[in-house]
């Protein structure tokens, strides 16, 4: 990105000046690095954001963002209904509540480390990955309306998991508001055999170690200490999802006219909260949150009866489910004056800090915790919101490393098979359908997730607490 | 590329896919190719089982995007990969055919599906030797 054409305001904190049609200015977050890497699309993109009808204070984005479709990947807006404020399909994303959440497990990486092998085995043979993978479950037309209705606390209650489980999602595994009858029948369909399937792409299931602890305070209070094994669970909520972002996406392209809605791009479709297509979305939207929420419970499931049978004493307790593709109706305080907003992360998580009511009581001292998922092979790392980040980008920090490299340039440069041996070289097994699969999501097609995690700990956003290396690693 | 044909063309986190024909029909029947081969190489795909699509939108790239997404909730729900397309358009109608066959993974080794098409770089235009060329960017 050309750097002269931003106001450099702090060394962390980039400004692009209201222009044009912009609202609001656009307000971006990472080192001069990140920023000199990052796309010129991201600056195209956050100016276009900054110019929707009801935009509040500001278009961020997070130091990994990248060009997405309408928003940027790594894009945070909030809008106000009661100015004309908007909803976007294209700034939650197809993957509508993609996520990641993160078990202890009570063991330590010696205890995991002869057993490695088989737990990858296990797991490879019992989560579903993959393009055209099938769940072990099938829901019917009743089963598929109170899952979409009660999310995690669906799975629950069918038996996947545990009560103490709900505590440690975002909602308590539950979105309100969901509206079963604003998902079509086609998305219904879409989802039928897919209930508890990993996906492809960049998804996995990871069993981690803590490698480094940089926040002793809260990595207790989260329960992590260095040598501590984790298993992290990355992904969203599969072809129902997609199918409501594909449809919304043409609703609200076909009916922003109606609305006086000039868009500087089609991409950027969206519709006034207060329509019947905003809220139409939004009912279904928050049906998608239930979605993935139910898919990772029912995948944490599935990974506990694998560990049940190959290291027995393991006891997998979640320490947080958060979601980074989400338009969330949250109350912040602009100016002395507390508002309710309709916050859309787009590629980027949500991050309340300590003493926030929606983070679970043993949580709720330090902050929540922020699970930044990296690519296959590299760290991931866990972070804590700050008091900061609220007055920042209505808590909210990054999501993952970002591609460096296109798929198709990856797929030229590596091998599925030779990356698999390398890394198993490193104590890093790697089980995937795919060997394509695995050369797209080569290690070195993905930025450095420490440089984005270290401008956002260094930005505010989020506070740097572990950092997770990969041991077995389940790829779709 | 010639005036028939499909390629890729850049995109950072997803992939763009482009179609080019002697008309808009052979430009769409192009475009899906490239979606195939998003996920695997389309001459690994036996051409068994049709399927039919249908779809109408108010202009083109509107109908470029429903039909990308006809053909990607059917290889989602049939979980098959498609090697062979046939567009018949009238007006904004489209009806058109998908040949294929169940997704075999040892065999086509499938990189990655397809969540969505996406109105990201979306283009149908005609150029002055009378060609269509039809693309958009989907979402992996």
């Amino acid at each position: 990105m050309d750097l002269n054409l931003l106001n450099h305001v702090a060394e962390y904190t980039w400004r692009i000046e209201p222009h044009g049609d912009m609202r609001v200015p656009a307000i971006l977050y990472a080192d001069e690095p990140l920023m000199r890497d990052m796309d010129e699309k991201v600056y195209e993109q956050s100016c276009n954001v900054a110019m929707l009808p009801g935009i509040v204070q500001a278009a961020y984005a997070m130091p990994d963002a990248h060009w997405g479709y309408g928003f940027p990947i790594g894009g945070v807006a909030a809008f106000d209904p009661e100015q004309g404020g908007v909803i976007s399909a294209g700034g939650v994303g197809f993957d509508i509540s993609c996520g990641v959440r993160t078990l202890l497990t009570g063991l330590r990486k010696p205890d995991v480390e002869n057993s490695k092998h088989a737990l990858a085995d296990g797991l490879f043979r019992d989560v579903p990955a993959g393009v055209g993978s099938t769940g072990h479950i099938h829901l019917n037309h009743a089963g598929m309306n109170a899952m979409l209705k009660g999310g995690a606390q669906w799975a629950v209650e069918q038996g996947f998991g545990l009560p103490e489980d709900l505590q440690r999602i975002e909602e308590h595994g539950c979105m309100s508001g969901a509206d079963s009858g604003k998902v079509s029948d086609r998305a219904k369909k879409r989802q039928r055999d897919e209930m508890g399937t990993l996906g492809s792409g960049n998804h996995y299931l990871e069993v981690q170690y803590v490698a480094a602890v940089y926040d002793a305070k809260i990595a207790n209070a989260y329960g992590l200490q260095e040598g501590d094994v984790v298993v992290s669970i990355h992904c969203g909520s599969r072809g129902l999802g997609h199918q409501i972002g594909t449809e919304f996406l043409k609703s609200m392209a076909i009916t922003a006219g109606q609305h006086d809605i000039r868009l500087p791009d089609r991409e950027l479709a969206c519709a006034p909260i207060n329509s019947e297509v905003g809220q139409a979305y939004l009912g279904a939207m928050r049906a998608g949150i239930n979605c993935a929420l139910a898919n990772r419970q029912i995948i944490t499931h599935l990974t506990r009866q694998v560990f049940a049978q190959v290291i027995p004493e393991a006891k997998l307790q979640l320490l947080y489910d958060v979601s980074h593709n989400t338009c969330k109706q949250e109350i912040h305080e602009i100016d002395g004056v507390k508002r309710e907003l309709f916050v859309h992360r787009k590629g980027a998580t949500r991050a309340f800090g300590p003493d926030h009511p929606d983070v679970p009581e043993p949580l709720r001292r330090v902050g929540q915790p922020v699970i930044i998922g990296g690519s296959m092979g590299t760290a991931s790392y866990i972070l804590a919101g700050t008091q900061q980040s609220e007055q920042q980008a209505y808590s909210s920090a990054c999501h993952g490393a970002g591609r460096a490299m296109s798929r198709h340039q990856a797929k030229r440069q590596w091998r599925g098979r030779a990356l698999i041996d390398e890394l198993a070289e490193r104590g890093i097994l790697i089980l995937s359908p795919s060997l394509r699969g695995v050369a797209e999501e080569a290690p070195g097609a993905y930025k450095d997730v420490s440089a984005v995690v270290e401008a956002a700990d260094k930005a505010g956003l989020a506070r740097k607490v572990v950092r997770l290396h990969p041991m077995v690693c389940i790829k779709g | 590329m010639s005036q028939t044909g499909w390629e890729h063309f850049y995109h950072m986190a997803d992939i763009g896919i482009r179609g080019r024909g002697r008309n808009l029909s052979e430009a769409f029947e192009q475009t899906a190719l490239a979606l195939t081969a998003v996920i695997t190489e389309p001459e690994l795909i036996q051409a068994q089982q049709a399927v039919d699509v249908s779809c109408s939108a108010p202009d083109h790239e509107l109908l470029l995007v429903d039909w990308l997404n006809a053909i990607i909730f059917e290889m989602a729900t049939r979980k098959m990969l498609f090697s062979r397309y046939q567009v018949n358009l009238q007006d904004h109608q489209l009806t058109g055919r998908a040949w294929g066959e169940k997704i075999d993974v040892s065999r086509h080794q499938p990189t990655v599906e397809i969540k969505g098409a996406t109105y990201t770089e979306l283009k149908v235009a005609q150029h002055a030797d009378g060609s269509w060329l039809s693309q958009c960017v989907v979402d992996v």
